[in-house]
């Protein structure tokens, strides 16, 4: 049995400092407090000076609470009885089912060795034209929905998880409205993917230090059933409160602040969760796809601005689509080159949308006022087309529809000159009438 | 002597305070001893009987009382044949090995030999018995790939040394000497093919640093032509996330005419470097037949493998292009990014309480980043050949807000500034380089007044649609309109280059300026074209002939053919055609 301690020395923030010897740094202790039981992390050991962050939060907590730490770090349940349960940001049901306490496994382990990587190669299709043709998803792929309140990201991310097909999807939930968590639930159990999902949850209620976990849960678990050959699918929603709740540990932590007060490895942080998306030479992959809101609908955040530098893209949804402009998928070129895909697929990619910039400017014009040339009646009705018929998230077509769409568009509204297009496709992909 | 030990006394992040019994040295490194890891570590503050580690690995687990040891070494890094075609995490670990021995995931507190040193090297002697030799200089080589891999004096040794015996011609492993040399004092070294050196001191073995002039070919025209970089010289890379640095920096590294390329992953996606790792091997280098790996050194410190060795991973990087300079090579490093490395710096900086300066970096950020270009350079060996190192660093500013401390503090040192530009980027004009706000203090290959006569067009061109945005197209005169259209055309067939196609990827200097002229009869040319729908319409034509022609190979039929084309549509139009 190891030794209790029941002295804690100070209290600020949600970190609590004891004396205790023969810790190891980042291991686990249980805290009994009027409350009931609390997981703590080690964050800062100093000659005897042990300083935890506590998951339920400090409030309540009286100085000659109980402490008793547990020999090692963070740790999860890894079974196929997972499959279907909904679990909080300690890893415990959060359903009515039972506990689970076998094969506890580490979280946060380590990295992938680069070496063993793969070039991802296989695409996963949404029938969202604005992903599969322009910003096609990959296996082992890391990427944001960047958004703002309001926006039907979380019924985005359902969708896809849904329609794409994968063994199984593990839901993270930080800091997610009870309202939101439900939709979820719903959409997937109305879906059938109830049983193939595992849920992380950590509500707008529940304790902050507790949301800090659960990427680290979630992608723990999912590495575990990658190994074992699955394909898994991690939704991460949102991560601007992960990042908000690292900010609150660090100034209470005294670190010193690098950009509106966010610590300056918030860059680290995030990266060191992100970069578990990967395929498994032989066996399985996580592709990871989260939320991130951006505060003030600015990009130039540091949250937004640190994930775009770490994922493999992002997909802005703004006024309910996706928005052509900044949404990227950084692997696409993986899956859409002709070896891959139908070879006109960059072509259209890249030529609609340079004609959907153009046809931005020449609305700007419009709106002051200039007088439309023949051009920019052209481009005016392409835009309009390519909003109603690719961007419009209620359509739900096949990529190799979407690229036949692609070309009755331009042909509706161009000569094959003004498409900017390679000769060689165009004779072969131009609508014939 | 016995070494020096501790035990931790504190742990926070990867910053771990030893109180120590004996005599240690700043940057040196140390081990700490947990079961049978042992992680590696480095001096960076030494107080009273305190030392200050920065830890390369996870200190999970680390417990107070834990043992710490020692090396008498500073981080450094081993040089000797073998070291091209290898993948080394950011403290020169092989990252191949360490996946055939562990498996999927990078164990902690290991260590692995950077080169073999059981494989034979067929050596060929060059020094005679009798020479008088000093650090650089060479007394044998081996081939490697395509290089006679020198093996020279260690840069470490001071002062003249004669040689006393060279081993025969024949194969040998690094760990076997070839050679004894003795000092002006008399005392007698063995030689091997392979030594250490310390990664944050430069290798300074040459004659001299040369100013440099030379045009280095990356291929890329906008670079080549409008913002060149020297042999020898720095440039930088900044840009917002996603406008395409690292492509860039991919298709450089590809295409970039140098004999060795050394490519530092600093903290970014590991996935990238995946990329280069698998198509390396099976992309040929057209300059020598063999493959691009067969050329490459890939340093590979990824986003979520430990930020101290992030930090180290650049020095590892420049260390090893210094090393092949000296053996009389052009080689070109490309670090992405170098403001990973700027917050690992920040990182520890924060961790050692240092007072901060903007944004939190610490105040030597500007002198660090200086001092890392500096390395860079073109010089004379003592043997009279020139030889260059050629430093270009991505940069991600936060927010892509170029005025920020790591974008500045490089501004300040490199020779060409590439700055890419979220708007391009977003229309996908690639390379998203700005082509009005990049400079290069190096000199291109095109006529100088060339490039600035298509220039003013290019600038013009832009004022007039900045104009067109004010006053409308009805508000524009012809002949403004007809510079808008040569801007335009311009920007599309010469500056924007796909980098996803063979052909057009990478346009050799001849072919630049090749294309160049042509480009430029366009831009000279009065275009008989009465009104903007028709201008619009032939500039369109124009274009499409001449994005056919980039992507024809030069040495094909089609290609002259295509020019014919794009000759006779020009002639067709024009109503006089200036400068011809
Ligand atoms: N030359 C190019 N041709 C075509 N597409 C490109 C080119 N350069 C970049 N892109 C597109 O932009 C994406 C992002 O490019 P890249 O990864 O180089 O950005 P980055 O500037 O390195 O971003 P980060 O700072 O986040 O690493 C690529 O995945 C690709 O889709
Ligand atoms: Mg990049």
């Amino acid at each position: 049995m190891r030794k209790v301690y029941n002295k804690i020395l100070s209290i600020s923030g949600n970190v609590i400092t004891v004396k205790a010897s023969n810790v190891g740094y980042e291991e686990l202790a249980e805290i009994t407090t009027q409350r009931g039981k609390s997981l703590a992390q080690v964050i800062k050991l100093d000659n005897d000076l042990v300083s935890l962050q506590v998951f339920a939060g400090s409030r309540g907590v009286s100085v000659s609470d109980e402490i008793q730490f547990l020999g090692h770090p963070m740790q999860v349940t890894f079974s196929d009885n997972m499959l279907g349960r909904i679990f909080d940001g300690a890893g415990n049901p959060r359903d009515k089912g039972p506990q689970l306490t076998d094969n506890m496994i580490e979280v946060a382990g380590p990295s992938v060795n680069p070496a063993k990587r793969i070039i991802p190669k296989r695409m996963i299709r949404t029938n969202i034209p604005m992903i599969d043709i322009f910003n096609s998803l990959v296996v082992s792929q890391k990427l944001p929905i960047f958004s703002v309140s309001g926006e039907p990201y979380n019924e985005l991310l359902a969708r896809i998880a849904l329609q794409a097909e994968v063994d199984m999807i593990i839901l993270g939930g930080i800091g997610l409205k009870y309202d939101e968590y439900m939709k979820f639930k719903n959409t997937l159990e109305e879906g059938g993917a109830l049983s193939r999902s595992i849920f992380f949850m950590n509500t707008a209620s529940d304790p902050i230090v507790e949301s800090l976990m659960v990427p680290d849960l979630s992608l723990a678990v999912a590495e575990k059933f990658a190994l074992k050959g699955k394909d898994v699918l991690v939704l991460l929603s949102d991560m601007t409160n992960f990042a908000d709740a690292m900010k609150e540990i660090a100034i209470t932590m005294e670190q010193v602040p690098s950009n509106r007060g966010y610590p300056g490895d918030l860059y680290s942080q995030l990266a060191a969760r992100y970069e578990k998306a990967v395929d498994f030479e032989g066996a399985g992959s996580i592709t990871v796809l989260a939320v991130t809101t951006m505060p003030g609908d600015d990009v130039t955040h540091p949250v937004p601005d640190n994930t775009g530098y770490i994922t493999e893209g992002q997909f802005y949804l703004h006024h309910g689509s996706i928005d052509p402009f900044g949404s990227l998928s950084r692997l696409k070129q993986q899956v859409n080159d002709p070896k891959s895909s139908r070879k006109d697929h960059r072509a259209i990619m890249d030529g609609m949308i340079q004609l959907y910039a153009q046809f931005i400017e020449t609305e700007e014009k419009r709106s002051m006022g200039f007088r439309m040339s023949n051009w920019d009646q052209k481009l005016l009705k392409y835009g309009e087309q390519f909003k109603a018929q690719m961007m419009n998230l209620t359509v739900n077509i096949p990529l190799e529809k979407a690229l036949d769409r692609g070309w009755e568009i331009l042909a509706d509204c161009f000569t094959t000159d003004e498409t900017r297009m390679r000769t060689e496709l165009i004779n072969e992909f131009w609508p014939k009438n | 002597m016995k070494p020096t030990t501790g035990k931790i006394i504190g742990v926070s992040g990867n910053m771990v305070t030893v109180s120590v019994d004996g005599n240690i040295m700043q940057n040196e490194v140390a081990y700490i001893i947990k079961g049978n890891e042992r992680l590696k570590s480095e001096i960076v503050r030494i107080g009273d009987g305190v030392a200050f580690l920065q830890v390369f690995e996870s200190t999970k687990g680390l417990t107070i009382g834990d043992d710490v040891e020692f090396s008498g070494q500073l981080l450094s890094v081993q040089l000797g044949p073998g070291l091209l075609k290898q993948i080394y995490d950011g403290l020169q670990n092989p990252l191949p090995e360490l996946a055939e021995e562990f498996g999927f995931f990078l164990p902690r507190g290991v260590e692995f030999k950077p080169l073999d040193e059981t494989k034979k090297w067929p050596f060929t002697p060059a020094a005679k018995v009798g020479d008088t030799v000093i650090a650089g200089q060479s007394l044998g080589s081996v081939p490697e790939g395509i290089f006679d891999h020198q093996i020279m004096v260690p840069f470490t040794m001071k002062g003249e040394f004669t040689v006393e015996e060279v081993a025969k011609a024949g194969d040998y492993s690094i760990v076997e000497n070839i050679a004894r040399i003795k000092d002006e004092k008399g005392k007698t070294h063995n030689i091997t093919m392979s030594f250490r050196w310390p990664v944050k001191i430069a290798i300074e073995a040459y004659k001299e640093k040369i100013v440099p002039n030379d045009p280095l070919v990356t291929q890329a025209r906008i670079i080549d032509t409008f913002f060149p970089v020297a042999k020898g010289g720095t440039f930088c890379i900044p840009g917002p996330f996603g406008a395409g640095k690292t492509v860039l920096q991919h298709v450089l590294s590809r295409y970039s005419q140098v004999d060795i390329v050394i490519v530092a992953a600093c903290g970014e996606r590991a996935g990238e470097v995946v990329e280069l790792l698998r198509e390396f091997p099976e992309l040929e280098d057209p300059r020598t037949g063999k493959t691009l790996m067969d050329r490459t050194i890939i340093i590979c410190n990824t986003s979520s493998m430990p930020v101290a060795a992030r930090e180290a991973s650049v020095y590892t990087a420049v260390t090893l292009g210094e090393y092949y300079r000296q053996m009389g090579l052009d080689v070109l490093l490309m670090a992405d990014s170098t403001s990973r490395w700027a917050q690992a710096m920040r990182e520890l900086s924060g961790r050692l309480e240092e007072i901060p300066g903007e944004e939190a970096f610490p105040a030597y950020l500007e002198s660090r980043i200086a001092e890392f270009y500096e390395r860079s350079g073109l010089v004379e060996l003592s043997n009279g050949k020139v030889a260059s190192l050629t430093i270009g660093g991505t940069v991600s500013p936060a927010g892509g807000n170029f005025e920020e401390p790591v974008t500045q503090a490089t501004l300040k040192v490199v020779g060409a500034f590439l700055g890419l530009s979220r708007d391009r980027a977003n229309a996908r004009r690639f390379p998203s380089i700005h082509p009005l706000e990049s400079w290069s203090k190096y000199k291109s290959f095109i006529d100088p007044e060339e490039i600035a006569a298509s220039r003013v067009m290019l600038q013009r061109g832009n004022d007039v649609g900045q104009m067109m945005m004010v006053v409308g197209e009805e508000g524009t005169s012809n002949d403004d309109f007809q510079l808008y259209l040569k801007g335009e055309f311009l920007d599309n067939v010469y500056l924007q280059q796909n980098s996803f196609d063979n052909v057009d990827a990478g346009t050799s200097k001849e072919r630049q300026q090749y294309v160049f002229n042509m480009v430029n009869r366009v831009l000279k040319t009065d275009f008989q074209l009465d009104d903007k729908e028709k201008a619009r319409g032939f500039f369109n034509h124009l274009r499409q002939l001449f994005i056919d022609w980039n992507y024809i190979a030069m040495d094909s039929a089609e290609f002259k053919a295509q020019e014919n084309a794009i000759d006779t549509l020009i002639k067709e139009n024009s109503g006089n055609e200036k400068g011809l």
